[in-house]
């Protein structure tokens, strides 16, 4: 029986006069991917930034495991097991993929300064146990051969895998991405597509998802969540979101 | 394109004109008691032309003048030094050799230049602190030299109201610095770039001011001196013993004769230590997870709180860590000075060290030891010009900034061994 992970009801943002996310209720449980779709505007980045503690809300309950984290601050969200990726790559740039990984286990390396500047032998075994964990993880989105080149030097797509691979190594139990397909040509998607749902069956984490690509939502959601001009539209399997008059007036009908 | 270069070749020359006749080209003088305007003599005119015709081309030909400047070699230190992994065991003997050579030099010179070393040394380990501010967690800081005063005043206070060695108080000053740079992370937390730069600007002349006018513990403008000389396990370096009855001199031990160039070699010595120190400890850091946190900041902080980083801290860190490096500084500046006064911690000295930081290559090392040793002893070298210093010093920059925009030695990314 799988449980519920995340449970968001009401949520709404408002920007001053602006009503950006209007109602939102979202529900994603463990090992499943639930896809978010709406037109440009439609305020899926601001959910994504309301969930992740970026912004606060100004109304609405977000419950992680059944515990309320709106209001929490960003970093003890995704302490929590709520790790995010962003429309636009934000790698270390001028860091190596390897340091990358290594940052991102921060918190689980964070032992007292004292033992690090003498290595200590607990030190010592933290480190090495976060070294092949990033290196498990490059192998996994096949980047090891990278791992001392400059993360800026990366090809886009390559960057778009490393940004995956270093919300992994923070051991998420849901990983939210937006519009981690945009700009990656076709062989890229399948990729994406591919790792996207070694993730759900092999690592068994849940992953909800932002995206246009059409294709690639329809074929790998086992939930779909409409939202147009920041209210929900409309919920469902692929097949009814498909078929649903509304969802096609709003918004596959503009295509 | 051309004649967009020829205006502004035209408004440069123009600039300095102007500028030229108003800090040159007139003087007012005293006449009896009266004031007059005294115009410049035919020599000092013909160097503003000279001047102006310089500016007007160099302008003009900026695209040919980057092109010479892109000619001139530039040798990279890694092609320089054998492959990776020659250097690893290469290192310890390299490091151990650089230690001995330290070590021995100074007595094989005169007192000046281990006087000047010892100068150097105290800039390294500035530049090396502000480094962690500026060069890794890309805060810029133009305050730094408060966390200097800082230390120098903790330590040349509690040394005359509590008579404190130099040993306690040097642990004491670092703290106190961090103390201060903790304050004054936290309401800049949020601020970046120019702001930062101009808040901490703001609370290196609170400082600096405090000191000026706090007369009755600082002494004011007038400082504190007789500041005690840091001692070897009690043995002091005066003539004559002042630490009360059983007391001694280093001289008296060892059966020497007095010599005050010990005392210059011992000062050295301990700044070498001290050197040794801050670079075993920051280059410790740079290796661990928080060094690697605060690059991070500076690279992408929205990323850093998106996994988990606590951005408080790091920054908090960075401010601390690098003030309490300040402190360390300031302590030993203030016990080899042996006296201290507002003036040597104005505004130009923070800009000095950040210059050390900047032409060093923003966080590589190597290159700031190398920059700080440049910037302390050309000025010593360009003594005769020491009316222009603050030009050459200008000129210096500009240079190197056309030639190596990434400093001296750029920094390289760590290469880390991935075999499990
Ligand atoms: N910080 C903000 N301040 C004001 N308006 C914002 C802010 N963030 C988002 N918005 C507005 O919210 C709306 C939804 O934006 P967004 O969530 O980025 O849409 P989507 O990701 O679905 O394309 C837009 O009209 C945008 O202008
Ligand atoms: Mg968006």
């Amino acid at each position: 029986m799988s449980q519920l992970l995340l449970d968001v009801n009401g949520l709404t943002m408002r920007f001053g006069g602006l009503v950006a996310v209007d109602g939102v209720n979202l529900k994603v449980k463990n090992r499943q991917i639930v896809s978010v779709i709406g037109p440009n505007g439609a305020g899926k980045t601001t959910v994504f930034n309301c969930l992740s503690g970026f912004y606060i809300p100004t109304e609405g309950s977000v419950m992680l495991k059944n515990e309320q984290i709106a209001g929490l601050k960003d970093y003890q969200i995704s302490r929590k097991g709520l790790v995010r990726t962003f429309q636009h790559v934000r790698l270390f740039q001028k860091m190596t993929v390897i340091e990358n990984m290594l940052v991102a286990q921060h918190r689980h390396l964070n032992t007292n300064l004292i033992s690090g500047l003498f290595k200590t032998p607990n030190y010592r075994r933290l480190e090495k146990d976060a070294m092949n964990h990033a290196i498990h993880w490059l192998e996994e989105v096949d980047l090891l051969e990278f791992a001392n080149r400059e993360a800026g030097n990366l090809s886009y797509g390559q960057q778009r895998r490393l940004e995956i691979a270093r919300c992994m190594v923070t051991q998420p139990e849901l990983l939210m991405l937006d519009e981690p397909a945009a700009g990656l040509n076709p062989n890229e998607t399948k990729e994406l597509d591919e790792l996207i749902i070694k993730l759900r069956d092999e690592h068994e984490i849940s992953v909800l998802l932002i995206e246009h690509d059409m294709s690639l939502v329809m074929g790998i959601s086992d939930h779909i969540y409409v939202i147009s001009q920041g209210a929900p539209l409309a919920q469902g399997n692929a097949d009814e979101i498909k078929n649903n008059p509304d969802v096609i007036k709003a918004y596959l009908g503009e295509e | 394109m051309t004649t967009n270069k020829f205006y502004n070749a035209i408004f440069a020359a123009g600039i300095t004109l102007i500028l030229a006749c108003l800090m040159i080209g007139v003087k007012l003088d005293t006449s009896g008691t009266q004031l007059a305007v005294k115009g410049a003599t035919t020599a000092q005119w013909t160097w503003i032309g000279g001047g102006i015709a310089i500016v007007f081309l160099s302008q003009l030909f900026t695209n040919q003048i980057d092109a010479l400047f892109r000619m001139i070699p530039k040798p990279s230190i890694s092609t320089m030094l054998p492959e990776e992994k020659k250097m690893a065991t290469l290192k310890p003997w390299l490091i151990a050799g650089a230690i001995v050579i330290m070590v021995i030099w100074p007595f094989m010179v005169s007192r000046g230049s281990v006087d000047l070393a010892t100068l150097t040394l105290i800039y390294i380990m500035l530049g090396l602190g502000l480094n962690i501010v500026v060069g890794l967690a890309g805060l810029l800081d133009l305050g730094f030299v408060a966390f200097y005063a800082v230390g120098a005043y903790t330590y040349a206070l509690l040394s005359q109201y509590f008579g404190l060695s130099f040993w306690v108080c040097l642990p004491i000053s670092a703290g106190m610095a961090a103390l201060f740079g903790f304050i004054l992370g936290f309401p800049v937390l949020r601020l970046r770039g120019d702001y930062l730069a101009i808040v901490t600007l703001g609370f290196g002349e609170i400082i600096r001011i405090l000191l000026n006018n706090w007369t009755e513990v600082t002494g004011g403008p007038s400082g504190i001196s007789g500041i005690a000389k840091p001692t070897l396990f009690g043995l002091e370096f005066t003539r004559k013993a002042k630490g009360g009855e059983d007391a001694m001199t280093f001289h008296d031990y060892f059966n020497l004769d007095y010599s005050s160039s010990y005392k210059v070699i011992f000062l050295y010595l301990i700044a070498i230590l001290l050197v040794c120190i801050v670079i075993y400890v920051i280059n410790r850091l740079m290796r661990m997870p928080i060094g690697r946190a605060w690059e991070a900041l500076r690279e992408d902080e929205i990323a850093c709180r998106s996994l988990g980083l606590n951005r408080t801290a790091i920054k908090l860190s960075a401010f601390t860590l690098g003030a309490s490096t300040a402190g360390f500084a300031g302590a030993f500046f203030s016990a080899r000075q042996g006296f201290i006064s507002p003036e040597s911690f104005i505004f130009i000295e923070s800009a000095i060290i950040l210059a050390i930081v900047v032409l060093g290559g923003m966080g590589s090392q190597m290159g700031i030891i190398l920059a700080a040793i440049v910037m302390t002893i050309l000025p010593e070298l360009a003594r005769e010009f020491s009316e222009y210093r603050m030009l050459l010093f200008g000129l210096l920059m500009v240079l190197m900034m056309r030639w190596r925009p990434d400093g001296l030695i750029p920094t390289k990314r760590p290469q880390l061994e991935l075999k499990q």
